[in-house]
């Protein structure tokens, strides 16, 4: 059924068990959002150094789409370049806008072209950005 | 159980399909509700025939449209109970509230409504973010102190701290008459009693109680009442601010412009008498002509048939998820002073992701808050989703509801 695009196995995975959940010490920044129309919040701590995205830790509550976009975001970016966590942050973006059009760069995003069924979802889209517009925020604020 | 299936058929939306194809199940009445075709007609037959601003051109077109916009206003408050002059059209029950909150804080308003430090306001934690954020915000302005009630494990209003609460300081009580997330119905009598033994005010929501059961202003002794239309088969963008005519003629006006004045001079402005001393601008005149064929629709069925109706069907879906495994109902699980409003958790499973699920069999609720975030928090709770009815439900929508709830917990394969 449509709703499958929407709940792919590796999103509700990462729902289950979220990975780099939990907030750590020692971070750069820490910024929190949340989504006032529906209550989701994370709070998201980051540390850049040398240009490069060292670690990510978060805490949150929201749905299976926020939870796990955000699980698989910490996956993505950690150690990545500023520069190339920009770019999947540009693609990730781009593919939530896609309205159902779009399968995503699997070789930028790799699982999370999972995410493409969203997309088809409107009101799921901001669910899937928040913790992407989390890293932006705080990602931004370091390197300005 | 009464017998309202004939009135469905005039909803057209609710013949329409949506997503997998499947006929629409609308169970999100508490948030708007659906509107019958006689509604549609009123408000379009108001462009169609009589259009043209109200109390002002010298026209047939005019006095028409003056004519239907004040029998709306005399039906409407006959609806409640109420006078003509003192029932006042808003845009809605948000701005209702808040035309009384500022007029509060207002010292143009008579000294008596006017509230400074040391005064109390007292609101519950089950409010509306439109019932508590004008009070919170007009505490913070005059300095005077926000004091609630805080409701019960049963998700009822705990009244055990009652004569502390409602004490010589409180000015206003701004209360729900039934929460929007819990269904409990307020016990209004000893609330009334303790405010009027000390001369405050009294402030009722009635967005969730005039759509579905019969509300009398004057038995209920309260002093300002305000709703909307769009809940009552209405059209949206127009609400009531009902209030006693000696305090509507304290307060100050909310809005300034054409149509609220007696005389203007460059630098002075007196009021019009009620209620056009609050209803500044032209109005919102088909809307208000809409919500006089919802409450004739509403009087054709009878708001005891209506109430009747939607408690069998909250009796049947209470009854129904209390036997689903995994799922837990947020409020009471008695049908005592209950209104058709049916929140609920599922472990494992988001409201998000519950709502989601139920969509995509046809199923239309509210998930989130609820616009109610404080008594979330206070419940812990992140969200929940809800089912809210109307007349147009019926009990096989319930069954359907029941058993898409059914197949959540193994659609999103939680373990138990």
């Amino acid at each position: 059924m449509e709703l499958d695009s929407l709940y792919q196995e590796v999103i509700l995975d990462h729902y289950r068990k979220p990975h780099h959940k939990g907030l750590q010490s020692g971070f750069d920044i820490q910024v929190k959002h949340n989504n006032p129309s529906c209550g989701d919040e994370v709070t998201l701590n980051l540390s850049i150094s040398d240009g490069v995205i060292k670690a990510i830790s978060w805490d949150g509550v929201g749905c299976s789409i926020s939870m796990a976009s955000v699980s698989m975001m910490s996956d993505l970016l950690i150690n990545q370049s500023y520069e190339n966590a920009n770019q999947i942050l540009a693609e990730f973006v781009e593919l939530m806008q896609s309205k159902g059009q779009s399968q995503g760069n699997e070789a930028l995003l790799d699982d999370a072209v999972a995410f493409a069924g969203v997309s088809k979802f409107p009101a799921r889209i901001k669910c899937a950005l928040l913790g992407w517009m989390a890293y932006k925020d705080a990602s931004s604020q370091l390197m300005a | 159980m009464v017998d309202l299936s004939q009135y469905k058929k005039d909803f057209p939306i609710l013949a329409r399909t949506v997503r997998g194809g499947n006929p629409l199940v609308y169970l999100d009445s508490g948030a708007t509700s659906q509107k019958p075709e006689q509604v549609i007609s009123a408000e379009g037959d108001f462009y169609r025939k009589h259009n043209a601003a109200v109390h002002r051109g010298a026209h047939l077109l005019a006095e028409e449209a003056s004519a239907a916009y004040e029998s709306a206003r005399e039906n409407v408050a006959s609806f409640i109970g109420a006078k003509a002059e003192e029932t006042i059209f808003t845009k809605s029950a948000t701005e209702s509230i808040n035309a009384i909150a500022y007029s509060f804080g207002n010292s143009d308003s008579s000294p008596k409504l006017f509230l400074t430090e040391g005064d109390e306001i007292v609101v519950s934690e089950m409010e509306h973010h439109a019932n508590l954020i004008p009070w919170q915000q007009l505490a913070k302005r005059t300095g005077a102190k926000l004091r609630w009630f805080e409701v019960t494990e049963e998700g009822r209003l705990d009244l055990s701290n009652l004569s502390s609460l409602i004490n010589s300081k409180t000015k206003i009580v701004a209360i729900t008459h039934q929460s929007n997330v819990l269904g409990s119905i307020t016990p209004l009598k000893p609330i009334t009693e303790a405010a009027r033994a000390v001369g405050a005010l009294i402030v009722l929501d009635a967005c969730q109680s005039v759509p579905h059961f019969k509300v009398d202003v004057k038995e209920l002794d309260v002093d300002f009442i305000m709703f909307s239309g769009h809940k009552m088969l209405g059209p949206t963008g127009v609400g009531i601010l009902w209030g006693r005519e000696s305090l509507l003629n304290e307060m100050s006006p909310f809005l300034f412009g054409g149509s609220m004045i007696d005389s203007v001079t460059m630098t002075d402005a007196t009021w019009a008498q009620l209620p056009q001393k609050f209803e500044a601008g032209v109005p919102n005149m088909a809307q208000a002509v809409g919500l006089s064929a919802a409450v004739d629709y509403l009087n054709k069925v009878g708001m005891n048939n209506v109430h009747q109706h939607e408690i069998a069907l909250t009796k049947q879906t209470l009854d129904g998820l209390s036997r689903i495994q995994g799922v837990k109902i947020i409020g009471p699980v008695d049908i005592k002073d209950r209104g058709g409003v049916v929140s609920f958790t599922i472990d494992g499973v988001h409201p998000h992701d519950v709502g989601q699920y139920l969509d995509q069999h046809g199923i239309a609720v509210r998930t989130g808050h609820h616009c109610a975030w404080p008594l979330m928090r206070k419940l812990n709770l992140v969200g929940t989703t809800r089912a809210s009815f109307h007349l147009y439900n019926t009990p096989d929508d319930v069954n359907k509801l029941l058993s898409a709830v059914s197949q959540v917990q193994s659609y999103f394969k939680v373990t138990v």
